[in-house]
């Protein structure tokens, strides 16, 4: 007993070491959304290809499980991840709404035209208000909403594969499971 | 000389100034200086959530200004700073508070240091108490052995310093 008492030090530094190595890989941008497992915001916005028509809150709960795809044209993560939007929709398992943020409509019609349109629709938020609601606060960000318009998850940052097999499909499954 | 004693004064000046407002160029307008007070004590209080490390007030972030528009639109509908701050966690989670609430979840971030400090001190307690122990041990404890040859010792040096007293001491 005595004689292990030196170690101590060790012992702490190692600990000390533990933390540092768990702290550094977190990253300090994914800040956990309070609106989990919460009643997604109420909104009604245009439409952003046809601003005579409004998506609203309700059009995110027809399907069992909806994405809901935070973006821009200016946003440069956006355009990183869009192929894989394309991918998803051509695999067709959920369908893809959007919220246009902080953008001009030109430009964002630009940018479907150019690179594909993988959305199903898409809201128009001009002035971010509706993105305040949802504490959107980098772009891409994309929320999973269920049928009874709660929020399950929030990527922050660009949608990828790897989180696609290993978060956000199985909890696709898991809603469609509990809705039987 | 004196002129550029002047401009570095005016220089300090202005940024000084400068910095003791807010630090952006948004021009909001409030009813009463109470008001504005408050928005600046918001802002201050609040993160921007882009740049995480610059509250509401410094940060040139779009959505930093798109806040504090927030902000100084609820200020003006009258809502209290509860209801403000009510508005940010709901949205952001209490990440944008500067100063965390007291809840279950940080009682650690709170109690930490406290905690720590009573750690340290006990250590430094039982360090101090172990260490005057043995200093008592050694003082008092010579046994037979040892009072023999203190006496030796002694006496040798009684010896060697008394034919000639300009011999330094420890030489034999």
């Amino acid at each position: 007993m005595t004689k292990a008492r030196f170690l101590i030090p060790l012992f702490l530094f190692l600990a000390l070491i533990a933390l540092f190595v768990v702290g550094l890989q977190r990253d300090p941008r994914e800040v956990p959304s309070p609106l989990i497992d919460k009643p997604a915001p109420q909104f009604s916005l245009p439409e952003l290809l046809d601003s005579n028509t409004t998506f609203s809150t309700a059009d995110l709960q027809k399907q069992p499980v909806s994405l809901f795809n935070v973006w821009a044209s200016w946003c440069v993560a956006c355009r990183q991840e869009h192929p894989f939007l394309m991918e998803l929709k051509r695999r067709g398992e959920v369908p893809i709404y959007s919220l246009n943020y902080k953008d001009k409509r030109p430009d964002a019609m630009a940018w479907l035209n150019r690179f594909g349109n993988p959305y199903t629709a898409i809201a128009f938020d001009e002035k971010g208000r509706v993105g305040i609601d949802w504490g959107v606060y980098g772009v891409p960000e994309t929320f999973v909403v269920d049928r009874k318009g709660i929020i399950r998850y929030k990527q922050i940052g660009p949608l990828t594969e790897q989180a696609w097999q290993e978060t956000i499909l199985p909890l696709i499954e898991k809603i469609r499971a509990e809705e039987g | 000389m004196s002129h550029r004693i002047l401009l570095c004064l005016s220089l300090f000046l202005m940024v000084g100034w400068g910095s003791s407002c807010l630090a952006h160029i948004d021009t909001f307008v409030f009813d009463t200086p109470q008001d504005e007070q408050r928005f600046r004590k918001l802002s201050t209080e609040l993160r921007c959530l882009v740049c995480q490390n610059q509250n509401l007030a410094d940060s040139n972030a779009d959505l930093a200004m798109d806040l504090r528009q927030e902000v100084y639109e609820m200020i003006k509908d009258g809502k209290s700073d509860a209801d403000i701050i009510d508005f940010m966690v709901s949205r952001y989670g209490d990440f944008v508070l500067y100063r965390p609430p007291v809840k279950p979840i940080t009682y650690l971030l709170w109690a930490g240091p406290l905690i720590l400090l009573v750690i340290g001190a006990y250590a430094l307690f039982v360090f101090v108490r172990h260490r005057s122990k043995e200093g008592v041990l050694q003082s008092g404890a010579l046994d037979a052995e040892e009072q023999r040859r203190l006496s030796t010792l002694l006496e040798e040096k009684a010896v060697s310093t008394t034919p000639d007293p300009s011999t330094p001491e420890r030489k034999k």
